[in-house]
């Protein structure tokens, strides 16, 4: 049995099913990265006065990779249009170069969620707070060692001081009070930017995948039924155009506000 | 992206296996088959557990007859213990907790929207729209496996320490993350991921449905032609679609407070039995109601529109007579399913908000109710002068409108602020939701399984059992439902463990009267005679497989609609030629035609009749 209009568009609507699918899908995908968002704005409004955090992401490093993304979003187009005019070749590297820029998107990102891991907060008992990442080699079952600095208070640590300087820190086991890295435990703007960002990830992660599929394990759909070919690439081009576009908004959001 | 492939290699008439015809099967009509019995198990289930429930409030702390051995057996003694003498088998408070929230889940995510939406969804949808099939016939599949396996996880919490969930179907945080403490995972974590299934399950569902409607529909078949059943799962789509996914996001935010002690809803400060919590704190426990009464609101109508449009093809058939005010039906559930989505913080008046939303909110609310009352009175008006054919699935439909006013009307007085500050959180608004959804949906999803039974299984199901049925079903769920409006009004809270003994007048002490508390006994009396009034459907429904009434034509009712125009039951692929429509839904009786109804599909004659029919032009 022939479900109608898998490949061919239905006259009336000028889609194929799975276009409308795809469409239908993001539309969903909206809400569930709006409702994130609106979480976001939610728990920053009610953050006391001066208690949210700020700088806490190294701008440069979420430059480069918007920047990777609005690449790959161009490559993705290329890839679509030159398999519309036949051009198996060029559509193969264009491709290539999308997943490679979804693989250096990732690798990005883990790179930071890993700076966050190792950055810690300790509180002494004598109240002072000392901050910065934690020196594995030095660390001993007796002291913690720390790359950091001594902000005054909760206060200075929400928005560090630009180039504020950076000492090497020893501190024995027995004068902390508490230490806690830089996890979504830690309060709740990185709380809501691992999930905003670990759920944008999976879906970076997710359409590599299907690319990837595409691309190599059922390229040979390319020779038996090229106008499948072709819209399957579409709907998973359409998709990675929207992983970019929550990207564009994540970063401003995250990191420059 | 479907077979054409795979079909090319497979010889062209071998018969799949059972595997592949009933378990996996991309049928649409085996799907919806399969999703129609998980969910009547399920509605079952949920229904023993309100049974048992109902003994403790209307006997609180005496041991449950019949079945207090086999609970305190499987469950173990922190569930069930022992009454003063000695008897095992009374419910403990956590117990009572657990069963009330997968109660509410069950029936909700588990029952009645699968039932309506996957059930009668799969099967009837792409019949009516004249389709061989879903428009992503694999997708459909995964949609129940999904379905099935957030079940699975939703009933194996009940077997592990601690029990199932015990915060309530709405699952409030911060109770739904400090409850039970101690274990980890707990039944609030199997919850949140059954929940996750359950999300995605419906989520691939509406965009399958929502495809299909868009895509599929046969040659001529306009919008406006479309049967009312159509469009009711045309809005459900959307609203499944598009209100799910911020509940998907809470889950995972309240999956992030419970395992990785993240803060989303919970604030700073926060006591839990006199100790301080050690979380990071500054969350918001007003952010979780509204992500979760964002998908709330949206989702009543998800367990109503369904219902509606079931009884709509119901009363249409057995008036003989076109729907009255057709087209203000369609353009009022567009409506219902847009302002759906402003309504939700009714549900939220308590939690102290400004007088400028609770006025939005409250406005709002009543913009919605009238959508629903134009649907409700076009169907009322339909029955106008009809020669009514009164079988068993017409019965149950006319129940249902009632049944339905009753519980839209009593949503007034909880759409007012003024007035809901008394009713929240009574039992008045466990017997208005409940009268919408139980002699409401429920109702109409019964007269569905009598009206599309002989599709099936080529027969009937017995007419005099079905009328027994509904007379006894009727009479139960107002004698249930009735008495709460009243509790409810004298204050009673609709989550007390005991039935509501705490709050007892007593001498010199205003507190809920006798009369109020005593009322709990017979409304249980009647819950257990409700099941009991199940048992000549449960019966009826497997007898009348092989041995009722066997039909004698592929349209035994004499219905318009395309889903009639099929073999029975109809094979894979559905219609034995592609079909063109040339018609509404609704023609029935036209002056000057050989029969009482026209079905979609006939061509149009050669020469119009004389008289045109004054109602449809
Ligand atoms: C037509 C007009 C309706 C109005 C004005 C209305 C209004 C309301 C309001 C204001 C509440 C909140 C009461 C409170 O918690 O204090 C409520 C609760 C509820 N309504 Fe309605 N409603 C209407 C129809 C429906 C329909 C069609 C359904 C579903 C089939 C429904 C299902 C529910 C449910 C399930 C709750 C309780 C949720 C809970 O707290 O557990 N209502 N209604
Ligand atoms: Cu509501």
């Amino acid at each position: 049995m022939e479900i109608p209009y898998s490949v061919k568009p239905r006259p009336d609507t000028g889609l194929y099913n799975a276009k409308v699918g795809i469409w239908l899908f993001l539309a969903s995908e909206v809400m569930l990265f709006g409702a994130l968002f609106c979480s976001y704005i939610l728990l920053r409004v009610n953050a006391p006065d001066g208690m949210w955090p700020h700088h806490w992401l190294n701008i440069w490093l979420g430059m480069t990779n918007t920047i990777v993304l609005i690449f790959s979003s161009v490559t993705v187009v290329l890839s679509w249009a030159s398999l519309k005019m036949g051009q198996f070749k060029r559509y193969k590297l264009y491709q290539g170069v999308t997943i490679l820029c979804a693989l250096t998107f990732l690798c990005i990102k883990s790179y930071e969620y890993h700076d966050k891991f190792i950055h810690y907060e300790v509180i002494l008992t004598d109240g002072r707070i000392a901050d910065g990442h934690i020196e594995k080699g030095q660390t001993t079952a007796d002291t913690v060692a720390l790359l950091g600095w001594w902000p005054k208070d909760e206060a200075a640590l929400m928005d560090p001081p630009m180039g504020h300087p950076v000492e090497k820190i020893e501190i024995p086991r027995k004068q902390i009070k508490t230490m806690e890295n830089y996890g979504p435990w830690h309060n709740t703007y990185t709380a809501i930017y691992f999930v905003l960002t670990g759920l944008h990830a999976l879906h970076v992660l997710a359409g590599a995948i299907v690319i990837f599929a595409i691309w190599g394990p059922l390229a040979k759909v390319w020779e038996q039924d090229p106008e499948r070919y072709i819209n399957r690439v579409e709907v998973s081009g359409l998709f990675w155009h929207f992983v970019d576009l929550v990207w564009i908004f994540l970063f401003p959001v995250l990191y420059l506000l | 992206m479907e077979s054409t492939t795979h079909d090319a290699h497979a010889p062209p008439h071998q018969e799949p296996g059972f595997w592949q015809k009933y378990i996996f099967s991309t049928d649409h009509k085996v799907i919806g088959l399969q999703y129609g019995i998980t969910g009547l198990m399920f509605l079952f289930m949920g229904f023993c557990l309100m049974t048992m429930m109902r003994w403790q409030l209307a006997y609180p702390g005496h041991p449950i007859p019949i079945v207090g051995k086999l609970l305190f057996r499987v469950l173990g003694e922190d569930m069930v213990g022992k009454d003063a003498a000695g008897h095992v088998g009374v419910m403990m408070p956590g117990l009572y907790n657990s069963f009330g929230a997968m109660h509410g889940t069950i029936m909700v995510f588990l029952a009645i929207v699968p039932l309506a939406f996957g059930a009668f969804g799969n099967f009837v949808t792409p019949l009516q729209i004249g389709a061989p099939d879903m428009a992503f016939p694999r997708v459909n599949m995964v949609s129940y496996q999904f379905y099935f396996m957030g079940g699975i996880i939703m009933l194996a919490s009940f077997f592990i320490p601690g029990g199932a969930a015990q915060s309530g179907w709405t699952s409030y945080s911060p109770l739904a993350t400090v409850a039970d403490m101690g274990t980890r995972p707990n039944g609030q974590t199997f919850w949140i991921i059954g929940m996750v299934f359950l999300i995605s399950s419906s989520l691939l569902g509406a965009v399958n449905f929502i495809t299909t409607i868009i895509q599929m529909r046969a040659e001529g078949l306009t919008w406006m032609r479309l049967p009312f059943f159509v469009w009711a799962q045309f809005v459900t789509g959307f609203l499944l679609l598009l209100a799910f996914p911020p509940l998907e996001a809470a889950a995972v935010l309240q999956l992030g407070d419970n395992l990785l002690h993240t803060s989303f809803f919970l604030p700073t400060g926060l006591v839990v039995s006199g100790q301080h919590l050690h979380v990071s704190g500054g969350g918001s426990p007003l952010l979780w109601q509204h992500l979760f009464w964002f998908l709330g609101h949206p989702e009543v109508y998800v367990l109503i529109l369904p219902g509606m449009g079931i009884v709509t093809e119901i009363i249409a058939c057995n008036t003989r007579k076109p729907i009255w005010g057709y087209r203000s039906m369609v353009y009022s559930v567009l409506t219902i399913g847009f302002l759906s989505f402003i309504v939700w913080a009714h549900h939220m008046y308590l939690t102290g908000m400004g007088t400028r939303i609770a006025t939005f909110f409250q406005t709002t609310t009543m913009m919605i109710s009238i959508p629903s009352v134009i649907i409700l009175t076009s169907l009322f008006i339909s029955l106008w002068g009809a020669s009514m054919r009164f079988n068993t699935p017409m019965l149950f439909a006319l129940g249902f409108l009632p049944m339905f006013g009753i519980g839209g009307l009593t949503g007034l007085p909880l759409g007012f602020n003024a007035s809901d500050i008394h009713l929240h959180d009574t039992y008045y608004v466990i017997a208005h939701f409940h009268y919408v959804v139980a002699p409401g949906t429920i109702f109409a999803l019964f007269a569905g399984i009598y009206y599309w039974y002989p599709k099936v299984t080529g027969r009937f199901m017995n007419e005099f059992w079905g009328r027994v049925h509904f007379a006894l079903s009727f009479i139960f769920m107002n004698l249930v439902f009735m008495p709460m409006f009243i509790q409810g009004m004298a204050g009673l809270s609709r989550r007390m463990y005991d039935g509501g003994a705490t709050y007892a007048a007593q001498d010199g002490v205003v507190g809920l009267s006798k009369q109020v508390i005593g009322l709990n006994i017979p409304i249980s009396h009647a819950v257990w005679a409700l099941g009991l009034a199940q048992l000549p459907f449960v019966i009826n429904f497997f007898w009348s497989i092989r041995r009722g009434k066997k039909i004698t034509s592929d349209n035994p009712w004499q219905a318009t609609t395309l889903e009639w125009q099929t073999p029975t039951p109809p094979p894979h692929g559905n219609f034995e030629k592609p079909v063109e429509v040339f018609r509404g839904p609704y023609e029935y009786s036209v002056p000057g035609h050989a029969t009482d109804f026209t079905p979609q599909n006939e061509p149009p004659t050669a020469a119009p009749a004389p008289h045109g029919n004054p109602l449809l032009s």
